[in-house]
C-alpha cells in the first residue's frame, strides 16, 4: 500500500534533550575499534582545539535514528516497520558531537516515494545544541519492502 | 578543527592509505550494545534466514562507522568531516567462526572543492564484492 503523498513536509515535535557523555563515547569507539585519542582523552581533543572528547562521525545516529521513531511509528503515516531495510545514510556537520552536548532532533518527512511495490521514506533530523546551534543533519533512506515480495532485501539495517 | 594534511598537498587521485577492518560475531554484539541497535539479523542467524539473509550479517551503520576511519586516519582530526553518505547495497555476511569477515576500504581524492574541502570517494568491499555504494566524504584540510 502506498504511503500518503500528503505526509511529505511533515515536521515531528523536537525531541527531549540527549546528554552526550564522554564514557557512552568511548563505548561507541571501542566497538568500531578506533583508537583515536580524540574520542576518549579530553588533552588530545583540546590539543585538537576541541572543548572535550568529541564522538565519531556516525555516533549520532543512534540519536537521530531513535528520534525518526516518532515517524516510523506514526500509526498515520502507517509504515510496516517489518519490511523496512535501511537504504541510504548521509550526514552533514556544523561541528562534531561532543561530550556535554545536550541534543535535540527534529524529524522531518522530506519525500515519500513508491517504486515497483516498495515504499521509499527519505527522513531529514536536524540536531542542535541547548544553546539552539545546529550541530548535524542526519538523512535516513528507508525503504519498506513491497509485501509481496519475497527475495532478499539488497540493503539493510 | 585541526587538519594534519594540507590542501595543497593532495591533488585528484591521491590516494588514501588503505585498511581491512575484521568483524566477528562478538564484534556485533559489542556494536549492537554501543549503538542500541538490537535487530536480530545481526546476531541471531535462524532470524536471519527466516528473513531470507544467508547468514547474520554486520550493522550497515557498523560499516559505515569502519568505513570512514580511512578518512579520519588520514587527516588526524575527524572535525575535518563535513559531509559524509553512503548507500546500503550489499550486506556483509558474518559467519560464525573465529576468523568472520573482513570490510576493506580504500579511498582517493575524486575532486577538490572550495573553502579548502577536498572530496574523497571510498571503495568498500568485502568478500570480494562491493558493499557500500556511493560512498564519500567531503573533508576540510589545513
Amino acid at each position: 500500500m502506498a504511503l500518503d503523498q500528503s505526509f511529505v513536509g511533515r515536521s515531528y515535535p523536537p525531541t527531549d534533550p540527549y546528554e552526550v557523555g564522554r564514557e557512552k563515547i568511548r563505548e561507541f569507539a571501542e566497538a568500531v575499534g578506533d583508537t583515536n585519542p580524540v574520542y576518549t582523552d579530553p588533552e588530545a581533543a583540546k590539543a585538537l582545539g576541541h572543548a572535550d572528547v568529541i564522538a565519531p562521525p556516525t555516533f549520532v545516529f543512534a540519536i537521530t535514528f531513535k528520534a525518526a521513531g516518532q515517524v516510523v511509528q506514526d500509526p498515520q503515516l502507517g509504515l510496516d516497520y517489518s519490511r523496512v531495510v535501511h537504504g541510504d545514510q548521509k550526514f552533514t556537520y556544523t561541528r562534531p558531537v561532543r561530550a556535554g552536548d545536550r541534543l535535540t532532533v527534529t524529524s522531518t518527512i522530506e519525500n515519500i516515494k513508491s517504486m515497483a511495490g516498495n515504499d521509499i521514506l527519505d527522513i531529514r533530523g536536524e540536531v542542535h545544541d541547548e544553546a539552539g546551534e545546529h550541530v548535524v543533519t542526519a538523512w535516513t533512506k528507508l525503504v519498506a519492502r513491497a509485501a509481496d515480495d519475497e527475495a532478499p532485501a539488497e540493503g539493510q539495517a | 578543527m585541526t587538519a594534519q594534511i594540507s590542501y595543497a598537498d593532495v591533488e585528484v587521485g591521491t590516494e588514501l592509505p588503505a585498511r581491512t577492518f575484521p568483524v566477528t560475531r562478538a564484534t556485533l554484539v559489542q556494536y549492537a550494545g554501543a549503538s542500541g541497535d538490537f535487530n536480530p539479523i545481526h546476531w541471531n542467524e535462524k532470524f536471519a534466514k527466516e528473513v531470507g539473509l544467508p547468514d547474520v550479517i554486520a550493522h550497515g551503520m557498523f560499516t559505515m562507522a569502519e568505513a570512514i576511519r580511512v578518512v579520519t586516519d588520514w587527516v588526524g582530526d575527524p572535525a575535518a568531516v563535513v559531509e559524509y553518505g553512503v548507500r546500503f547495497t550489499r550486506p556483509v555476511v558474518v559467519p560464525n567462526d573465529d576468523e568472520g569477515a573482513t570490510i576493506e576500504v580504500s579511498g582517493k581524492v575524486a575532486a577538490k572543492l572550495d573553502d579548502d574541502t577536498v572530496r574523497v570517494d571510498l571503495t568498500v568491499m568485502s568478500a570480494g564484492q562491493k558493499v557500500l555504494g556511493m560512498s564519500r566524504a567531503v573533508v576540510r584540510l589545513a
